[in-house]
């Protein structure tokens, strides 16, 4: 019996029963689904955080004052006994080779008022090379001036400049934070969110002006960059040493990139697997309903394997049979719910733009396979008791 | 050619043994057109499907073109049945899904005939039934003498050596029976060896060879050697045991 004779024949079979069939392939597909869709979640939240990290730069380190042992999360509250200050930021770039650039980080809220309008705002005071680091790009005007950390000027987020100052330009226009009076002299292109902060959102004011600001000696941390990923382990030791050195003690915390980020990553990962856990269940229920309509198909049609034995028809052809009739309503399901599983990603896609919706690929192929799987092993018992019939018997059996 | 010696079957019912056949000899050689008639119970649908390769007998031996089948294993009986029986029942056993034409095909799936030999083969069949015109119906829209003439096609479409009919006309009224009959017998001329199993005395009795069994015995074998005899058996004898070296192999 050719392949293509089977499929015809076996296809024919389904069509004879087709609400049973549909019903069969309905149960596959929302296993199927589930697996697709659960899966694509899981792999969209490690996407989205994995891409908000590398949005920081991925050859990056994170110096911290105070130490502590954690890597997943940074400490917010700093106890260290010495600050840390400009200095260490710029001691870093002297005397670690494989760091580049450094920028001090200031970090606060004040009112800012332009006029009559005034809000509250998130207040970075850093250096030039911030620009560098985190990659901002200008919308217009400059960054803040290399080598001034005190001057009155700001760096406006483009959302910002359009809450103070609307459509006017806000170019050579002054802010007022807090009780000081800064110097509009640019304003940052739009980015978006990047690690919940968004950076639209923030003005830019040189460091020290940021700590007279806020009244405060030590940063609130130091970016540092290094010139090739390779480095960051040993740019990562030199570091500590050398502050360590200029405080007399070990007091800083230094996290990189990918510690943070394998922690996310195996966490999110985890789940992921637990997701297409809990979703293989619903496969396997779909599994037993296939058993269930070929144990049906089976003794519903006993005279026709009668026919089919008397007529030449061997065992093992009849096995066939059935068998790939069970794979036909498993891959149809199969096939069905992949597609809807995606469809349902891309419209959850166009929802949460900003949200990876995407099935890992090992999840389409698994649930595939085993869709084929379960077919083949629930279908194989009823198609073993139809290969197994007893001619005589079943050519006389009374039609059902 | 067909040896039957001393075929026993035996049926276990309940903590009871049935014998459906108690020592059965009978000899059918090619081309002839045998009947087997009795009253019900007497064994004669167990013989039928023992000659079928449908059953296998408790004790005896069955000896198809010189070859031993009755030990033969599942997928042997498979291909005996493929290749030189065909069947016509009496309630039809047609697909109800499938049209005339792809019931007439399903033999020739198993067997593994190549699609263009198959069409030609079914218009060959469907011709020589009369019923060219209905191909593309499905059973129920057909006439039960049609439905048996789209059955007599399947069974003849693999060119068998015997044709095995279980109360062919037990289904149909006496004009469909009449030219049922007519049709079966004129591919008996044709060379084939006819088997029919009736308790109808006007359709066993037309055949040239009349068994009558009881019992599970036979009781009277009448016309053995007369006219209906004549055979191909020259001719089918050396065919058949070709048919039997290609089964083996596949």
């Amino acid at each position: 019996m050719s392949a293509w004779d089977l499929f015809r024949y076996t296809l024919g079979a389904l069509r004879g029963h087709r609400l049973r069939t549909w019903l069969s392939v309905t149960g596959v597909a929302i296993g199927v689904a589930s697996v697709i869709m659960l899966t694509s979640l899981g792999e969209g939240a490690r996407l989205y955080v994995t891409g908000e990290f590398s949005s920081l730069g991925s050859n990056l380190l994170i110096v911290i004052p105070g130490k502590t042992e954690t890597v997943g999360a940074t400490p917010l509250i700093s106890t260290a006994p010495h600050d840390l200050t400009v200095d260490d930021a710029e001691a870093l770039v002297r005397q670690v080779p494989e760091i580049r650039r450094t920028a001090p980080i200031a970090f606060g809220t004040a009112s800012a008022q332009v006029g009559d309008r005034s809000r509250e705002i998130t207040v970075f005071g850093t250096t030039n090379d911030m620009m560098e680091i985190r990659g901002l790009a200008m919308g217009t005007g400059r960054f803040l001036p290399e080598g001034e950390r005190d001057a009155p000027v700001c760096v406006l987020g483009a959302k910002v400049q359009r809450e103070l100052f609307g459509n006017r330009n806000p170019l050579g226009q002054m802010v007022r934070l807090g009780d000081a009076r800064f110097r509009v002299i640019g304003v940052t292109a739009p980015k978006g969110t990047s690690v919940g902060v968004d950076l639209d959102e923030v003005v830019n004011i040189p460091v020290d002006a940021a700590l007279r600001l806020f009244n405060r000696t030590g940063l609130f941390r130091v970016i540092a960059e290094v010139g090739t990923h390779a480095d960051i382990e040993g740019a990562r030791k030199r570091a500590i040493t050398v502050l360590a050195q200029r405080h007399g003690e070990e007091d800083v915390t230094i996290l990189t990139q990918d510690a943070v980020l394998s922690t996310f990553r195996k966490i999110l990962g985890i789940l992921t697997a637990a997701l297409a856990g809990i979703a293989a269940v619903s496969l396997s229920v779909a599994g037993v309903g296939i058993m269930n309509v070929m144990l049906v198909s089976v003794s519903e049609r006993t005279r026709e394997i009668g026919l089919l034995k008397a007529l030449g028809g061997t065992n093992g052809q009849i096995l066939r049979v059935f068998l790939v009739e069970a794979a036909l309503i498993s891959t149809g399901g199969g096939l069905l719910g992949l597609a809807v599983g995606v469809g349902a990603g891309q419209i959850a896609q166009q929802i949460f733009p900003d949200f990876p919706v995407q099935p890992p690929v090992w999840a389409v192929v698994a649930a595939l396979g085993v869709s084929i799987a379960v077919g083949l092993l629930f279908g194989g018992i009823p198609a073993r008791n139809a290969a197994r019939l007893d001619p005589v018997e079943a050519l006389m059996r009374k039609r059902a | 050619m067909i040896a039957l010696s001393g075929i026993s079957r035996t049926f276990q019912v309940g903590d009871q043994a049935v014998h459906a056949l108690a020592g059965v000899d009978l000899t059918v050689p090619d081309g002839q057109y045998l009947s087997i008639m009795g009253p019900s119970g007497s064994g004669k649908s167990t013989l039928l499907n023992i000659l079928g390769c449908l059953d296998r007998p408790t004790s005896g031996s069955y000896a198809l073109d010189g070859r031993e089948v009755a030990r033969l294993d599942e997928t042997e009986l498979s291909a005996i049945r493929r290749h030189k029986i065909g069947f016509v029942f009496q309630f039809f056993h047609l697909v109800p899904r499938l049209t005339a034409t792809e019931n007439i095909e399903l033999p020739m799936l198993f067997a593994g005939v190549e699609p263009e030999e198959r069409k030609t083969r079914i218009g060959r069949a469907l011709q020589s039934v009369g019923l060219a015109a209905r191909a593309a119906h499905r059973p129920d829209q057909l006439s039960g003498g049609e439905r048996q003439r789209v059955a007599i096609a399947r069974a003849m479409v693999m060119e068998p050596r015997i044709l095995l009919a279980d109360e062919p006309t037990g289904n149909l009224d006496s004009h469909s029976g009449g030219e049922i009959v007519e049709l079966i017998e004129e591919l008996n001329r044709g060379g084939i060896t006819l088997i029919v199993v009736t308790h109808d005395p006007s359709v066993g009795g037309r055949a040239a060879r009349r068994v009558r069994l009881a019992d599970g015995k036979v009781v009277s074998d009448e016309g053995n050697g007369g006219p209906g005899a004549r055979g191909g058996g020259e001719r089918s004898g050396p065919e058949g045991r070709e048919d039997g070296g290609r089964d083996g192999a596949s």
